[in-house]
């Protein structure tokens, strides 16, 4: 046998046990076929497709898109930002309800956090920050759409959609407000309830449901709270799913122009 | 087998059956294949008739013989074969006299079993063009694969999205004013900045007055049926002028509103200027300080 230097013993050793792994029983059983991290993955039309079609992502993504459907300066992506900024979302205020309780407590809890916690901090600002994004970013979406508009026949309904889902991004950013329980929070809250109550005929009805009371309290609180952190995310979810079904069904990203 | 229905089946033995000289019954029972068929003997006047047609329709040899349908037929260059057998069928009932007479020593077949008459037992009701029965409904798009072509691009915006937020979560530290308390009012009282504009719009007439919720929900339901309402099927924006005006006078004007709100309202919603009289919107102040 031909004598190797330690380097190329060292080389052959990491080729042949990466191949042996990337190959082996575990990773076969994670990964289907045609994935781009499986042993031998070769780029041909074929295992392309296999990338979509034997993914968790073919649930959201056709096979094939048209071509200037891709073109990044059409849609400029701000559909599938929204979608993630929502995820970015969901993660942070998960690891933020660890932290943090819906009663007179709240205030101090944040507090904590931003001190006494590693990350802290950034986790909370970049769930803050992440939600005016998100308003923002939904709203560019909308924006992108209409010029395109997009909104055309087969898509009507889509926008109606649409709108339910900015509505819910709204919503969802303004019982988020409340949260950290401060001076901004609790009167930016109080400003948006007042005028709910200026609601014609039901205009008392509408702030008491709100407020949970006559005034923002910590029964307000834990109100916002549950809507913020179980009920708007659990009915978004929903509407997202069939916005994202219908652009599939209504024939994939409209235009060119 | 593809059965064929009763009424047809019935039809056609009535007209095999008069073509024969046989009862209906016989012709039934012969096309069920439940009796042998009826074999027709030789008749030299029937060989004569039956002929005429066929040459013309498929092979040429006899037909050259008799002059007058030959001619006929010829010119007959139909796409369709039914037409032309239609046309055929015609000639030779009217050139059945002169069929008949000119052709003493034509070879015919030994034996014809069907039609001696030449009365047309079939019309044509239809001719079908050959086309097929299903169409693609799709014209065919440039399409290009999801993988990679699409989810590149998108990760990579995934990707600056995530570190633009983390870099701005790392710069701009999130607000957190004292305690709430109900007792003290600041000035002014700010809504979130999306809601900035209605607040500033609000603030023009006595909210009492200009009933918030119901011209809200109003507007919100015209924008979500507005697709409806657009029925301009153009996309391309230089055929939809109207349309994109409207939009963008509506945000302009939202974008005027909200940054009045956000940077030139102060104390008692007064007008102030941010560059001398400092910002009244918390959730901007609080950059971080490094030490
Ligand atoms: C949570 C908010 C939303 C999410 C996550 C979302 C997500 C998406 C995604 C991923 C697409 C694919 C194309 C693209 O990226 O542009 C899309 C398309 C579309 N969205 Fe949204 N969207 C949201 C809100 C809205 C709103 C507020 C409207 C309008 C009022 C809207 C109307 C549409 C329409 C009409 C399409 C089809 C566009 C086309 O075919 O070109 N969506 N959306």
């Amino acid at each position: 046998m031909q004598k190797l230097s330690l380097r190329d013993r060292i080389k052959e050793v990491r080729v042949t046990a990466g191949d042996s792994f990337r190959g082996g029983k575990l990773m076969s059983s994670i990964f289907r076929p045609g994935s781009p991290f499986k042993k031998g993955y070769v780029d041909s039309p074929r295992n392309r497709s296999y990338v979509v079609m034997n993914n968790v992502l073919y649930h959201l993504h056709p096979v094939k898109v048209k071509r200037h459907g891709v073109r990044l300066s059409y849609t400029l992506c701000l559909g599938g930002l929204s979608f993630f900024l929502f995820i970015v979302l969901t993660i942070t205020g998960i690891w933020l309800m660890f932290y943090f309780r819906p009663t007179e407590l709240a205030y101090v809890d944040i507090q904590a956090l931003q001190t006494d916690i590693a990350f802290g901090s950034l986790v909370r600002n970049m769930h803050r920050w992440g939600a005016h994004l998100m308003v923002l970013v939904v709203f560019l979406h909308m924006s992108r759409v209409f010029y395109h508009g997009a909104y055309k026949a087969p898509r009507e309904f889509n926008w109606v959609i649409g709108v339910i889902l900015l509505l819910l991004t709204l919503l969802l950013s303004f019982t988020g407000y409340l949260l950290p329980w401060d001076q901004l929070a609790i009167w930016a809250v109080t400003v948006g309830g007042n005028m709910a109550g200026y609601t014609p005929v039901i205009g008392a009805q509408a702030k008491f449901g709100l407020f949970a009371g006559l005034e923002a309290t910590t029964a307000t609180l834990l109100r916002f709270y549950v809507l913020h952190v179980l009920f708007l995310p659990f009915i978004i979810v929903i509407f997202m799913a069939v916005h994202f079904w219908r652009v599939r069904k209504d024939g994939g990203i409209s235009g060119p122009l | 087998m593809v059965d064929i229905p009763e009424h047809l089946l019935q039809r056609s033995a009535e007209a095999r059956a008069k073509a024969l000289g046989i009862s209906i019954e016989q012709a039934l029972a012969e096309m069920k294949g439940e009796s042998d068929p009826t074999v027709v003997s030789k008749d030299p006047e029937v060989k004569i008739i039956d002929e005429t047609p066929a040459p013309a329709a498929e092979t040429p040899s006899p037909a050259a013989e008799t002059p007058a349908p030959a001619a006929e037929v010829t010119p007959v260059k139909e796409e369709h074969a039914a037409e032309t057998t239609e046309k055929v069928a015609e000639v030779a009932i009217e050139k059945k006299p002169a069929a008949k007479a000119p052709d003493p020593k034509t070879d015919a077949p030994d034996e014809v079993d069907f039609a001696p008459e030449v009365k047309v037992t079939q019309r044509l009701l239809t001719v079908v063009k050959a086309k097929p029965i299903q169409k693609a409904a799709s014209e065919p798009v440039d399409k290009v694969n999801t993988w990679p072509h699409l989810m590149l691009p998108e990760f990579v915006s995934l990707m600056a999205m995530t570190a633009f937020l983390i870099l701005l979560s790392a710069i701009l530290q999130a607000p957190l004013l004292e305690e709430a308390n109900p007792n003290v009012t600041p000035n002014p009282a700010k809504a979130p900045w999306y809601f900035l504009g209605l607040q500033e719009l609000l603030s023009y007439w006595d909210p009492q007055i200009a009933g918030v919720m119901i011209p809200l929900v109003l507007g919100l339901v015209v924008w979500m049926a507005f697709p409806y309402i657009d029925r301009n099927p153009e996309t391309h924006p230089s055929k939809r002028k109207f349309a994109i005006m409207f939009y963008t006078f509506f945000l302009a004007g939202a974008g005027v509103l909200t940054i009045i709100g956000v940077l030139f309202r102060g104390p008692g919603w007064n007008w102030t200027y941010p560059w001398i009289d400092g910002i009244w919107f918390d959730d901007l102040l609080d950059w971080i300080h490094f030490e």
